[in-house]
């Protein structure tokens, strides 16, 4: 889908984005070279991943981890490496964002 | 009320009156004065303001710079090296359409290192998207740091502005000076509204965003639109302030016995001060000599320049830096106005370098040097050649 892009006139002072979490709109999911895999039976809810995690990639609900955003997940590898029982391994991507 | 001051007392005193909630500040001469003198205020109690001592000029542009987005009034100060340091983020806080205001104590980059003043500092940020005012007097650098927070916090134009006063000629010596009763001042300064301010969490924005090729050109047009409004606003306050004060400030310049001038001074800065005494000892002489002394040097208000010098036979454009490799900044900007037009011979002087003194006697040569010039010529005065 084509995007309508704005005039210099249209632009917000100072290029500021009125409205907060704007990286949402950006799916990064295509920059990752190793992928998160999350083995639900290891994990202790202990939410250190998505403590630490800069993309804000771990589904979390009623205080417990379900998965993760592979739309927005860059392959960091910080979950991984923060995961006190090793319930995050990280393999290589063979492709694809979802 | 008049008092006997320095140009940094001046300062000081205005940045006082205008209490912003943020100074963040790093000390170098011959600047120190101001950050002393306002930390003595934030001491004894007499302003409000948060004072950051950082730990150098890139620091202190860039907690200005979060403070601004914040939503703070914010207030600085620096010279040479440290205007050097603090330009990777004045050019964020143009393009982040911050309103912040700075003295600018002008004293030469190094090296050599040297600690007195030229306008090579000024020179070093031209571009950087801020606006430009330099002062004559102390008198002139109090009134415009209150001018200046007007115009840099109008809604159109909200860019940085930077007041420049020559490093101790007029930052050290004493001057009087009139200022203003403290709720006048506060009054003509007003409220500040910031936009889109960063601590008002019910309404979350992203400052600072990445620009592709595809939006970093607009982005840039549009920010050019601040200077665009920049010359209107400058005129306004400038009216409103001079009624206020009593001083004549009118135009984007001084003329000084401009009118049926043959020959001409442009110049920037404490300089123009010693230029009127020469321009009224030669017109008593009955020579036709005339001053024209910038104050907005950013944006360039190259229309009225050109008007005002069109009638000249040879104009003098002289330049406290030296623009390495080629002619001399402000000469380049004056000359640009008579491109494809007729008008008066242009000479450029590169002067006062480094401190180097500038008597009368040099800016009498200057005019005798204007009865024999080549167009485009590059002089250098007060040098040993």
């Amino acid at each position: 889908m084509a995007v309508e892009l704005k005039t210099w006139r249209e632009l917000p002072i100072g290029g500021v984005i009125p409205g907060g979490a704007t990286p949402e709109l950006n799916k990064t999911g295509s920059w990752r070279s190793k992928r998160p895999i999350w083995d639900s039976d290891k994990c202790i809810h202990c939410l250190q991943c998505w403590l630490h995690c800069p993309d804000d990639s771990f589904f979390l609900k009623e205080g417990k981890i379900t998965g993760i955003d592979y739309d927005h997940c860059k392959g960091c590898g910080v979950c991984a490496a923060i995961c006190p029982v090793d319930a995050i391994e990280m393999v290589p991507e063979r492709g694809g964002a979802g | 009320m008049k008092k006997v001051m320095t140009g940094h007392k001046a300062v000081a005193e205005a940045m006082r009156q205008i209490e912003p909630d943020v100074v963040a500040v790093y000390p170098i001469t011959p600047q120190s004065e101001i950050a002393e003198y306002y930390a003595q205020y934030v001491h004894d109690g007499l302003v409000r303001t948060e004072l950051v001592p950082v730990e150098s000029e890139h620091s202190a542009m860039s907690a200005c710079v979060g403070a601004a987005a914040a939503g703070a009034r914010v207030m600085t100060a620096t010279a040479s090296q440290g205007l050097a340091l603090m330009v990777e983020v004045l050019y964020i806080a143009a393009g982040l359409r911050l309103p912040i205001v700075m003295a600018l104590a002008n004293r030469a980059l190094s090296a050599p290192i040297n600690i007195h003043c030229d306008h090579s500092d000024a020179y070093l940020a031209r571009d950087c998207g801020a606006i430009q005012i330099f002062a004559e007097s102390a008198q002139e650098a109090y009134d415009y740091m209150l001018m200046a927070q007007r115009v840099a916090e109008h809604k159109e134009v909200r860019l940085p502005v930077i007041v420049n006063l020559d490093g101790f000629t007029l930052t050290h010596s004493s001057q009087v000076v009139e200022t203003l009763p403290d709720e006048e001042a506060k009054g003509f300064v007003g409220e500040y509204e910031p936009l889109y301010p960063l601590l008002d969490v019910d309404h979350p924005t992203t400052w600072g965003p990445f620009a592709m090729p595809d939006y970093y050109f607009e982005l840039k047009r549009s920010q050019e639109a601040g200077m665009e409004a920049a010359p209107g606003v400058f005129l306004r306050v400038q009216e409103e302030y001079s009624r206020l004060c009593g001083r004549n400030y009118r135009g984007f310049f001084e003329a000084y016995r401009l009118e049926d001038a043959e020959r001409v001074i442009v110049v920037m800065g404490s300089t123009a001060g010693t230029a009127k005494v020469v321009v009224d000892e030669l017109r008593a002489r009955g020579e036709k000599v005339g001053l024209l002394k910038v104050w907005l040097w950013r944006p360039f208000p190259r229309e009225e320049i050109t008007e005002a010098l069109a009638g000249a036979k040879a104009v003098a454009v002289m330049d406290r830096a030296l623009s390495h490799g080629n002619l001399g900044a402000l000469y380049l900007d004056v000359a640009a106005g008579f491109s494809g037009r007729e008008g008066p011979v242009l000479v450029n002087y590169i002067y006062g370098l480094g401190g180097r003194d500038i008597p009368a006697e040099h800016i009498a040569q200057v005019f005798a040097g204007l009865k024999e010039a080549r167009p485009g010529e590059r002089r250098f005065l007060g040098l040993r050649e």
